[in-house]
């Protein structure tokens, strides 16, 4: 009910909405019927017990061809982009931190973030930016998010640790400034210290102007990024909707009274 | 019978083509004939040239130039070499034949001959017979057997001890031809004890004509010496190129070497490494790049004699369209070879369902205290990469593109010239695009193509 109230506010706020969304992996259906609504300047976390259809709702939404949409709709900053080619997805300003960074030898993160970088800015009928610009870019970036110089002229999350790579992720969210911002278990893989940097990161990334779905298992996270908005979702439709009080209300009690109630 | 017209041709012009060559070259030919009489080119009934009947590619009329005839070409016009900052000594084989006219400030150290094997063959004949035709045995290998018979000329450089060449030196050789041509030529390299070298060579087709080239090249490389032999193919796909490539390595010596097919018709790439020294080392890089039809057939044979050599072998292949990939790598360990260290890798993408790959690993070992290993895949582009990319914002093609680009990294990487793993990094890149008519502004990509 509650949703269905966010549902009838169409306002310039407005940046995601997502309409009885279902979606389907190798045959089996996964995301049932899932209603979402973001706002420009909100923090939403998506919490569940595993299977649940988290990380599917994170690719379905960013456009990994290995998903299909089977009925539902998705409209992001104003426009359906359920037939946009994932690239399209990005440079309109939809950003999946990946909970699993997948290593690609040979292409160096340089050529890569250049690469992407660039790509966005002929999407809104820029000049490509200058090596001095980029260089600059690349430095503020990295110090936002204490990583290794040595990191960044390495190929894409080659050889690099479980913490690294998710660094490297916000890192990479940082570069290309999204409108929103999707993270995928951000948080599996990093200490406490490399947790805070990530986080604060995040925050200071964070405006008036974008948006942040975090997907996490653990409230751990929520310490650090405080959200405006807790869902859970369980096999493939959220059971409940509430203020971030609802977050720590599932630390201390899991999921079962939920699903069971 | 395929072999016949060369039989016939070569007892009818013997002659000839010994008066166009020297007695190095004549003395070995009678032997050549008579194992080329005996044994003919590979067919596909061979284990190891199973795809690839090479024999057939000689069932043609083919002219072969063996009175000399001078061929009107102007290297320097024909092919301008634009590899920023890549400053090399530049020379040319047109055909067959060293190009006398060479336009470098002679440089090089004293006691270095870089030029015509012919006149190597009479101005060190001591040198020249101690090599020549020794470290390429011909008697298993009809095609060697039968460059034998025909080569009258090549290109020779020759380090003597001690001696460093710092600066990179680039062959090219250049096909070029009125009629169907059968091309015979022949390369030496000698780096004496603790001598180093660096050798780059292209080869380029100017005329669009059939040619047949066979190349044979040998390699010494003495105690403690370093040479490294770069090979760039850009031929069209009119040609095709049968080389075999001998090096007989003494202790402490390295070899690097790279055969990177960028742009061919049918290719056969042989080589033998024969690591006869303790702590003798050999790189062997090979790339191939192809579609359309293109044929590219590399066969590795290394072999370990002694203890404590290396060995370390990558080929990579990335088959478009319609174009096939064959890779043999044997290694021999013999047994005497303990504490040999040998490493062999063939990685192949084949991005269309047409394109074939036949890759075959071949340890033998008889030493008990070794380290070997080999590892051979072949597949597709990775998805989850090419997603993660295009998540990025960057466009299917593009990452398509990058991702084709990385992995050819670590063979370009395996060359020991900075200038020159830039320009291959921009090659490669340009041929995955499709742009690559010549490499970089090579005024042959200017002109009609006869």
């Amino acid at each position: 009910m509650f949703q269905i109230c966010f549902f009838n506010r169409l306002n310039m706020s407005n940046l995601l909405q997502i309409k009885n969304l279902h979606a389907i992996v190798e045959g089996k259906e996964i995301l049932k019927g899932i209603d979402l609504e973001v706002n420009k300047g909100e923090i939403h976390a998506i919490m569940g017990p595993n299977g649940s259809g988290k990380s599917t709702l994170a690719s379905v939404l960013v456009g990994n061809p290995k998903f299909e949409v089977t009925r539902g709709s998705i409209i992001f900053n104003g426009k359906d982009i359920l037939d946009m080619s994932p690239e399209d997805r990005a440079r309109e300003g939809l950003f999946l931190s990946f909970q699993y960074p997948v290593e690609i030898p040979g292409v160096s993160m340089v050529n890569f973030m250049r690469a992407a970088v660039n790509e966005q800015r002929k999407y809104r009928g820029e000049e490509p930016i200058s090596a001095n610009d980029f260089l600059k870019l690349m430095r503020e970036k990295r110090e936002l998010l204490g990583m290794d110089s040595q990191l960044v002229s390495r190929s894409v999350n080659e050889g690099f640790s479980g913490g690294e790579k998710k660094r490297n992720e916000i890192f990479q969210m940082a570069m290309l400034n999204p409108l929103l911002s999707i993270l995928d278990e951000t948080d599996s893989g990093l200490d406490i210290d490399a947790l805070r940097i990530v986080a604060a990161g995040v925050n200071k990334l964070h405006t008036p102007d974008n948006a942040t779905i975090v997907i996490t298992h653990y409230q751990r996270l929520l310490d650090y990024i405080k959200p405006d908005v807790v869902h859970v979702l369980y096999k493939g439709k959220i059971i409940k909707t509430d203020g971030p009080e609802l977050a720590l209300e599932l630390e201390k009690k899991g999921y079962d009274w939920l699903i069971n109630p | 019978m395929t072999e016949q017209q060369y039989i016939d041709l070569f007892e009818t012009y013997r002659e000839e083509i010994d008066r166009n060559s020297s007695d190095g070259f004549n003395k070995e030919r009678q032997a050549a004939f008579e194992t080329f009489r005996k044994i003919g080119f590979p067919t596909s009934k061979l284990e190891d040239y199973k795809h690839s009947n090479v024999a057939r590619t000689f069932d043609t009329e083919l002219g072969l130039n063996l009175r000399n005839i001078p061929i009107p070409v102007n290297p320097y016009d024909a092919f301008k070499c634009d590899v920023p900052n890549l400053s090399t000594f530049v020379y040319f084989l047109i055909n067959e034949r060293y190009y006398h006219k060479v336009q470098n400030p002679n440089s090089l150290p004293d006691g270095v001959f870089v030029g015509s094997m012919i006149d190597f063959s009479l101005q060190r004949p001591d040198i020249f017979n101690k090599y020549y035709a020794r470290i390429a045995d011909y008697s298993q290998n009809g095609v060697t057997a039968y460059n034998t018979m025909f080569a009258q000329d090549g290109f020779v450089l020759y380090v003597p001890e001690n001696i460093v060449i710092e600066k990179p030196l680039q062959l090219i050789n250049i096909l070029r031809g009125g009629v169907d041509l059968n091309v015979n030529r022949r390369l030496l390299v000698i780096a004496e004890k603790n001598a180093q070298a660096k050798l780059l060579i292209c080869d380029h087709t100017v005329d669009d004509v059939q040619f047949v080239v066979t190349q044979v090249a040998e390699i010494v490389v003495d105690e403690g010496a370093q040479v490294d032999f770069y090979e760039l193919e850009e031929n069209s796909e009119k040609v095709t190129r049968l080389s075999s490539l001998y090096a007989d390595q003494k202790e402490n010596s390295c070899l690097v070497t790279s055969g990177i097919t960028l742009h061919n018709g049918y290719t056969r790439n042989n080589y033998h490494f024969r690591l006869r020294g303790q702590y003798a080392e050999a790189h062997v890089g090979g790339l191939a790049i192809c579609d359309k039809e293109q044929h590219i057939d590399n066969f590795a044979f290394i072999d370990h004699a002694v203890p404590h050599c290396t060995s370390n072998e990558l080929f990579k292949y990335a088959l478009q369209e319609k174009s096939t990939g064959v890779f043999c790598g044997k290694i021999l360990v013999e047994k005497d070879a303990q504490k040999t260290q040998a490493y062999q890798n063939n990685r192949n993408l084949c991005t269309s369902s047409d394109a074939h790959m036949y890759s075959k690993p071949q340890l033998e070992i008889y030493a008990d205290d070794v380290k070997c290993s080999h590892g051979l895949t072949t597949g597709q582009l990775d998805e989850d990469a090419l997603f993660y990319l295009q998540a990025r914002g960057i466009p299917k093609a593009e990452a398509r593109m990058l991702l084709m680009v990385a992995f050819t990294k670590d063979v370009i990487d395996l060359v020991r010239i900075d200038t020159l793993r830039e320009r291959l990094e921009y090659l490669v890149n340009k041929r995955f695009r499709g742009e690559l008519i010549r490499c970089g502004n090579c005024n042959v990509a200017d002109k009609k193509w006869i």
